[in-house]
């Protein structure tokens, strides 16, 4: 480490959204010459503290030096003068130009402007770092990998020195994630310092040098890679159980109401998102999702609510009096007819939850619009009631019930997505990341929600990331790794660290 | 028998505003603006010219004996002033207020042609003359001058030297605008600004500036158009609404050419030629049949667009974020 040159040094970095702190105190040292990885679960501010290195925020406190000198980085355009660069998870591309044209965009260099020269350049730098890219190539044509390739040639032809990877894994199969380890060991080796953002073990044991563990915006630690082990790893990101004080009555008279069994889906791209997966929800119970994110979560809560195609496998759904019926291949239409009350709080609240432009009234109307009184006429009286309800019981801070949702904050977005929700009285109830971006009341207030409905006899699936409620508020915790069933554990009597150790590896075994 | 060598040139001289209007389309598009103001600029442009042309033509003791240089430079002047307003109005409202791109050019198309026709009314007032037209025929003399030698050289002097200026101008504009766009950097800043903004500006490049130098110079070449009309095709006679729907069809040739420049020179010559078509086929005494021939550069238009949407090349498609504001903080 000794003979390292410094590159970076972080001080003292905080910066928060609103409310939400998310990075506070942060200090750091990336060294040139050596392959930093950036551990943490998500929501623990490893991309705020690189988007701050790389001039997207500005740090509310704190200072930065490079190479030895205190810098101010208030743009892209300042860190790139700093040979700072940043490979984000969305590339910026235009789609119809080469990948020449888009490596020299925007660059002022000296002389007339000679596209093949510049291709020529280009050529120099793929073959000294090993990148596989044709510079006249367009970029509809590339696949992901080649993307991010030009994204990372982009930066070196510009002279980065110091590049920040932020989850380059997370769109690449394995033998593309190998090429791309390859050439990232081939830039360290000529005394560039890299940076890797990452939630994922195996790729730190793989590629890093040294880690640095950060959680809940704080730094925790770090340590030598060759020297450490993956449970300590494990230990340092998930942290010890804090008490949160959650209430988690037992279930009353649980009996058995989906059955999930073998299913198996894939994305739009082919990608096995979930791999034979059997599980059983009953009612009263909150059941718990947990796993890294991009696991299978979302594929699995769509697949039961009739908006994902399933490749094999069956849900069943148990009726009070014994009777099934099978859910794969209705749509969420179908469904309801079948009489199943199923309710579900998607992820993305404003995309698929609720219309934003639409008020309180219209948005409760979007499950009753079908109730009216004719075929033609829709009837407004119910939803306008059920929006006051929801507003004045769940403590929605709006205007009047005639305010666009768009203009509430996060949390009241999502009281009103879930009051229409379990408004229908269902029986299953699934919920994606109910309390993100919630603030400490308006998520004790969801828990307290989710609650009730589990004493009224539902079936409550509650996807979430953060493992200290979960293991404070369900009943069981599922854990997915890489779209495979880790393991199914009582919550209430588990620890942290064995779903970590699960979500991180199938089975929770030894690494 | 059809006569090539009468067809030519007219389909020439009725190319050329829209060649102008859809060259200085193609640049605004290629920004990601899609001004729909166009036909309503090229009005703006064609009644600055005049204005100015008539007040320079009036101030003259002997109309006749007009000084050549400053009875070009005159009205090409106002034309491009008063077209460069126009571009900064639109960029104004829909760069800077982000106001919505259609709603915005279609006023301003309503707008054009009002004013357009407004001043000329007064215009035709103030000279008070029988018809209701403004002849400045001094000042086209000067638009239409060819070479002195064309007339004597047959066939090829009447179809390639017939001209006037504004005509080689126009041809001239368009291929350096295709040059630009696709060979040097500032063509490939632009086409980055109109394809995804967001890209461009974290590459550095000023969107802002780039939008709104390309809209206003798009809204002087197309200006130029409507001065061409008055000044050369009409022999200087500004009549109300004589322009007639030139704009739209200068918007419909930007589809045509695929956004290329240089593509628009022989696609205009082919839609004027459609557009003048039916003065050359006989129809006898049957109207009817010639309107039908007036509809073809319109049908010949959707037949395109048919076959480029088929074909499906991106290269091919619109700039992709046209018609979109841009706001960096929304993501």
């Amino acid at each position: 480490m000794a003979d390292k040159k410094l590159a970076v040094r972080m001080r003292n970095i905080s910066k928060s959204f609103g409310q939400v702190q998310a990075n506070s105190n942060v200090s750091l040292d990336i060294y040139r010459g050596e392959i930093l990885a950036l551990l943490g679960e998500n929501g623990s501010g490893k991309t705020t503290l690189m988007n701050m290195l790389s001039g997207i925020y500005f740090p509310d406190s704190g200072s930065i030096e490079i190479d030895g000198k205190p810098v101010v980085i208030g743009s892209p355009k300042d860190a790139f003068d700093h040979g700072v660069g940043m490979i984000h998870q969305h590339f910026k591309l235009v789609n119809v130009f080469t990948a020449a044209e888009n490596i020299v965009l925007g660059l002022k260099e000296p002389g007339p402007f000679d596209i093949q020269a510049a291709a020529e350049r280009i050529r120099k730098i793929c073959d000294s770092y090993g990148f596989d890219v044709d510079p006249n190539q367009k970029v509809y044509d590339m696949s992901v990998s080649q993307k991010q390739t030009v994204e990372i040639v982009k930066l070196l032809y510009r002279g980065a020195e110091i590049l920040i990877l932020d989850e380059p894994t997370a769109v690449l199969t394995p033998q593309e994630t190998d090429k791309l380890f390859a050439v990232l060991r081939n830039m360290r080796d000529a005394g560039k310092a890299i940076i890797i953002i990452t939630h994922k073990l195996h790729e730190v044991q793989d590629i890093s040098d040294r880690v640095v563990v950060l959680r809940k915006g704080e730094y925790v630690g770090e340590m030598i890679t060759a020297e450490s082990t993956t449970e300590e790893m494990t230990t340092m990101m998930v942290g010890h159980q804090v008490e949160l004080n959650i209430e988690r009555p037992r279930p009353i008279n649980p009996k058995r109401r989906v059955r999930v069994h073998g299913l198996t889906v894939r994305n739009n791209e082919g990608v096995l998102k979930l791999d034979n997966v059997s599980f059983s929800v009953y009612s009263g119970e909150i059941l718990g999702i947990a796993g890294i994110s991009g696991s299978g979560q979302k594929e699995l809560l769509e697949a039961i609510a009739g908006l994902q195609p399933v490749e094999i496998g069956s849900i069943e759904y148990v009726n009070d009096d014994g009777t099934i019926d099978q859910l794969i291949g209705k749509d969420p239409l179908e469904i309801a007819s079948m009489g199943v009350a199923l309710s579900f709080v998607p992820e993305d609240r404003l995309g698929m939850g609720l219309v934003a432009s639409m008020d309180l009234t219209d948005n409760m109307m979007l499950r009753s619009f079908r109730d009216g009184p004719s075929p033609f006429f829709t009837d407004r009286t119910a939803p306008k009631k059920l929006a006051e309800k929801v507003v004045e019981e769940l403590e929605v801070n709006t205007n009047s019930i005639d305010t666009p949702v768009r203009r509430l904050s996060g949390g009241n977005v999502q009281k009103v997505l879930v009051g229409r929700e379990i408004s229908s009285s269902p029986t299953v109830l699934l919920t994606a990341y109910a309390v993100r971006g919630l603030d400490v009341n308006s998520s004790y207030m969801i828990y307290d929600l989710l609650n009730k409905q589990k004493a009224n006899g539902t079936a409550v699936v509650y996807v979430g990331e953060d493992l200290d409620v979960l293991l404070e508020l369900c009943d069981r915790i599922l854990v997915l790794c890489g779209g495979k069933v880790s393991g199914i554990v009582d919550g209430r009597y588990t620890s942290k660290n064995e779903v970590g150790l699960m979500m991180t590896k199938l089975g929770g075994g030894k690494a | 028998m059809f006569d090539l060598v009468a067809f030519i040139p007219r389909a020439v001289a009725q190319s050329i505003p829209l060649l102008y209007g859809s060259t200085g389309e193609i640049i605004t598009e290629k920004s990601g603006n899609l001004n729909l103001g166009i036909p309503g600029v090229m009005y703006v442009g064609g009644i600055c010219g005049v204005i100015g042309s008539f007040l320079y033509e009036s101030s003259l003791a002997d109309p006749s004996h007009i000084n050549p240089f400053l009875g070009v430079a005159i009205p090409v002047l106002c034309c491009l002033l008063g077209s460069l307003l126009m571009g900064l109005l639109y960029c104004f409202l829909t760069v800077n207020l982000r106001a919505n791109q259609n709603v915005t050019g279609l006023a301003m198309t309503t707008f054009g042609v009002g004013f357009g026709n407004f001043f000329g009314g007064s215009l035709i007032k103030l000279t008070g003359a029988a018809v209701p037209t403004i002849s400045l025929g001094n000042t086209s003399k000067l638009f239409r001058a060819t070479l002195p030698f064309a007339s004597s050289m047959g066939a090829f002097g009447k179809m390639f030297l017939s001209f006037g200026f504004l005509a080689y101008l126009a041809i001239i504009i368009a291929f350096v605008a295709a040059y630009v766009l696709n060979n040097t950097r500032v063509g490939l800043q632009l086409r980055a600004v109109g394809e995804d903004p967001a890209t461009a500006d974290a590459a550095g490049i000023n969107i802002t500036r780039y939008k709104y130098v390309a809209t206003c110079l798009g809204c002087m070449i197309a200006g130029l158009g409507g001065l061409y009309y008055v000044m050369d095709y009409a022999n200087g006679v500004w009549s109300n609404d004589a322009f007639g729907d030139r704009g739209w069809l200068a918007i419909a040739l930007v589809i045509f050419t695929i956004w290329r420049p240089n593509v628009a020179v022989p696609a205009s010559i082919l839609f004027g030629g459609l557009y003048i078509l039916y003065l050359f086929i006989p129809t006898g005494k049957n109207l009817a049949v010639k309107e039908l021939y007036k509809m073809l550069p319109y049908v010949v238009t959707i037949v395109v667009l048919v076959i480029s949407s088929l074909r499906n090349k991106r290269e091919n498609q619109p700039p992709e974020s046209l018609g979109l504001p841009y706001f960096r903080e929304e993501r």
